[in-house]
């Protein structure tokens, strides 16, 4: 099976998914939840119909609280967002709600959040990411310190995972635009769970490049990595299926609560599957034959190039 | 790890221990003394649900003074009357922790009114100073005064007390104060005469005491509480003066002689330690940085149950799955790895209850995914070991090679994932995200038992029953 030969082809299949996501980002932005913009959030469940959106943004409007956005969910449960409202306030409304619409409400979650906090916490986990990112690529380059250029395999980590943080931002962006998903500190742990395991994979693969380059030193560097890829592709297909299967059952049967959660989950490990197999290692070959030289005269790669020298 | 059956009996023992803590009806773990009625060793155990699970209020206070300008110690003296008004609440296992060095986080599971709640929180505290007559109560004693009660009848338990409107009125102090006899026995709780709040107070320091060792407290007083506070003492010398804060008194000290020139000082067994705090709270009223709720959470009881049966379900069901995969897949290392599993099962859950960890929903998900990460491991060894028995080698040295080839790669992919749950917990506990922060634990958590039983479990496991049975000709059994 020669995977690295056709590097090109599954850098191109990445890029297909990441482009369209990045449009996405660039039209629809990522909805931020309040845990990052501040304000509030009101789930209740009507005993009775729930009442249509516009008429509790009218209840909102004669409170005076700006910026009401209903959204209408299952079991004749609405939730409502705004501008930050205190816990008297959110009883009152109930208590108005009740008396308009002729029906008992029930409170099943609320949640209100100042601006300054959610401002610091974005702050705060671009900070987290960026650390994980910084940590991880020097733990690779110690882990790898034995093999030639330890560093590549740090950057190769950190670059396929990039790739992951990409794919799933932009399906966090098509899904969020039409199922009216929003980005909250939730998300935020998908996120750092997914860069996680998108490195847990990379090093698997690159655990056996480095085995293996002490073990064949006369092979073909392409040989070797590619050899490698799918000496562990058992492994990754058999560890991919069982964490994709946990994580299926977990969104089919684990509540709404989770869904969207376990969906990015589910995205961004595939995703990390993905990338360490097709993309970290074969970048290992693109840096190994500095193939950048011949993109500028046309060619993907230096196959040519090299025969000639 | 020369001859891995030795180990097979620990780790035995290791599991029945596991299941009896895992026992709904363990409470404790206790080694009972032989020689005496005090247990050697007690040690409580408990499933504790988050609030995301059965319902709750959750709250980050944060002090009004900029961040790095609130001194530490405030923060902890805040927290400490945070945690008692809390308990006033009547929730169990309320949580109240700092977080960063401005923030407090207030969990209060099981609390369905989140508008009281927050009040009883963010009250600003009453101070009083209580004439208690000849009467000696210990410190933390319930005290019902008439300046509380009338405040209640007012406005409602959770208005804000206005200390001056209520203060000037007592003109006659000691008159009314004085205890009636006849109205003692009855059940009711005594209601004492409150002299003068908290807010006649100009100044308050803590001094080392002159005439002997320990600390004393010196205040001194505004005007009108100059003039309040001579007019009692003349009256009462000798007379027990009780100083009250949030209805519980937190000092009694005798009055030695009248105080006219409106200051004074409280004596008592003070250490440096105790008599700051008490400083603190006089000076401050209540709370030593004032406090705004600038987050807050209300999970509904319903929609805790709800979550927690489907999320049983959904873990149950992943389980069963993993299991049957592995079963189907590596056959008889299959089995091994299932038992592995259980194993892993049974010790983090063990382990959840012991320290303990608070189960959330997305702890839960964290959970499932180190089940998937456990079976990761066995799954690298298992190919390994395949791989060097299609290479012809014997059965045992097969084994022992996979394990010892996959172990690198094991180890690097767990230290990252071990990198990214530290990072994960130190944000999600500078913010009090609950959520974030119990996701980390148990997937950290979960990462280091699975190493163990993933690694160590299956290895023990796999020699036993290798020993017991010849499987030496038999390959399909390892799936080739």
């Amino acid at each position: 099976m020669d995977i690295v030969g056709k590097r090109y082809l599954y850098f191109a299949i990445s890029l297909s998914v990441i482009i369209p996501g990045l449009i996405a980002l660039a039209l629809w932005g990522l909805p931020l939840a309040i845990d990052f913009t501040g304000g509030s959030m009101l789930e209740v469940q009507f005993q009775g119909k729930a009442p249509a959106p516009a008429e509790v943004i009218a209840i909102y409007h004669e409170f005076g609280i700006g910026d009401p956005t209903v959204q209408s969910s299952t079991n004749n449960t609405l939730i409502i967002r705004s501008k930050p409202i205190d816990e008297a306030t959110m009883n009152k409304l109930v208590k108005t709600m009740e008396e308009r619409f002729h029906t008992k409400v029930i409170v099943r979650q609320f949640s209100t959040v100042g601006p300054s906090v959610g401002k610091e916490v974005a702050r705060r986990a671009a900070g987290a990411v960026g650390l994980a990112a910084i940590a991880i690529l020097l733990y690779i380059t110690y882990a790898f310190r034995g093999v030639p250029h330890a560093f590549r395999y740090g950057t190769a980590a950190i670059i396929a995972m990039l790739h992951d943080v990409l794919v799933t931002l932009g399906v966090e962006a098509i899904l969020g635009h039409f199922l009216h998903w929003e980005a909250d500190a939730m998300f935020l742990t998908a996120m750092l769970t997914i860069i996680g395991f998108s490195v847990h994979d990379s090093i698997v693969v690159f655990d056996r490049i480095r085995e293996n380059s002490l073990r064949y030193r006369r092979l073909p560097y392409e040989t070797l990595v590619n050899h490698s890829i799918v000496q562990t592709l058992d492994r990754s297909i058999n560890t991919q299926l069982t964490v994709m299967l946990t994580l299926l059952t977990l969104a089919l049967f684990g509540g709404v609560t989770t869904r969207h959660f376990v969906i990015i989950l589910l995205v961004g490990i595939f995703s990390g599957t993905y990338s360490s197999i097709f993309n970290a290692a074969p970048i290992l070959v693109v840096w190994e034959n500095k193939e950048w030289r011949c993109w500028l005269k046309g060619r993907l790669k230096c196959d040519n190039a090299n025969a000639e020298a | 790890m020369r001859n891995p059956k030795r180990y097979l009996i620990p780790v035995l023992l290791l599991i029945a221990i596991a299941i009896y803590i895992d026992l709904p009806s363990t409470k404790a773990v206790t080694i009972p003394n032989p020689f005496g009625t005090k247990p050697l060793f007690s040690h409580p155990v408990q499933t504790r649900l988050g609030l995301d699970l059965q319902g709750g209020v959750q709250a980050l206070l944060q002090s009004e003074i900029p961040c790095d300008q609130v001194p530490p110690e405030a923060m902890k003296t805040a927290r400490a009357i945070v945690e008692k008004r809390v308990n006033g609440l009547g929730v169990s296992e309320a949580v109240v922790q700092l977080a960063d060095n401005c923030r407090i986080v207030v969990e209060l599971p099981g609390e369905r009114d989140p508008e009281h709640a927050l009040a009883v929180i963010r009250k600003t505290g009453v101070l009083e100073f209580v004439d208690l007559g000849d009467t000696y109560l210990p410190p933390g004693t319930p005290i019902q005064t008439d300046f509380r009660s009338k405040q209640s009848n007012q406005k409602g338990e959770e208005a804000t007390p206005t200390p001056e409107a209520s203060a000037t009125p007592q003109k006659t102090p000691a008159a009314k104060a004085s205890p009636t006899p006849a109205a003692s026995p009855t059940p009711k709780p005594k209601i004492w005469h409150t002299v003068m709040t908290g807010a006649e107070l100009k100044s308050v320091r803590v001094e080392p005491n002159p005439t002997g060792g320990g600390y004393e407290i010196a205040f001194t007083l505004t005007d009108k509480g100059a003039k309040i506070f001579g007019d009692y003492t003349s009256k009462n010398v000798g007379k027990i003066l009780g100083i009250v804060l949030d209805g519980k008194l937190i000092s009694a000290p005798r009055v030695n002689s009248p105080i006219t020139d409106g200051s004074g000082v409280i004596t008592g067994n003070f250490t440096l330690q105790s008599a700051n705090d008490l400083a603190i709270q006089m000076r401050y009223g209540s709370l030593p940085v004032p406090l705004k709720v600038v987050q807050s959470r209300t999970i509904g009881p319903t929609l805790g149950e709800d979550s927690l049966r489907k999320s049983i379900h959904a873990s149950i069901i992943a389980t069963i799955v993993i299991l049957l995969f592995m079963l189907l897949y590596y056959r008889l290392p299959g089995f091994v790895a299932d038992l592995a599993l259980i194993t892993y099962a049974l010790l983090s859950f063990a382990i959840f209850k012991w320290i303990p960890v608070t189960f959330t929903l997305p702890g839960i998900a964290g959970f499932v995914l180190s089940v998937g990460m456990a079976v990761d491991a066995n799954i690298l060894i298992f190919e390994r070991m395949k791989e060097e028995l299609r290479a012809g080698h014997p059965l045992q040295q097969a084994i022992d090679l996979g394990w010892e080839r996959a172990w690198p790669s094991i180890r690097d992919a767990n230290i990252s994932t071990l990198i990214t749950t530290a990072i994960l917990f130190w944000f999600g506990n500078a913010y009090g995200a609950s959520l974030v922060k119990g996701f980390a634990l148990t997937l950290a958590l979960g990462v280091l038992v699975s190493l163990f039983t993933a690694v160590t479990v299956t290895r023990i496991f796999l020699h036993t029953l290798l020993d017991a049975v010849d499987f030496s000709e038999h390959h399909k059994w390892f799936g080739i």
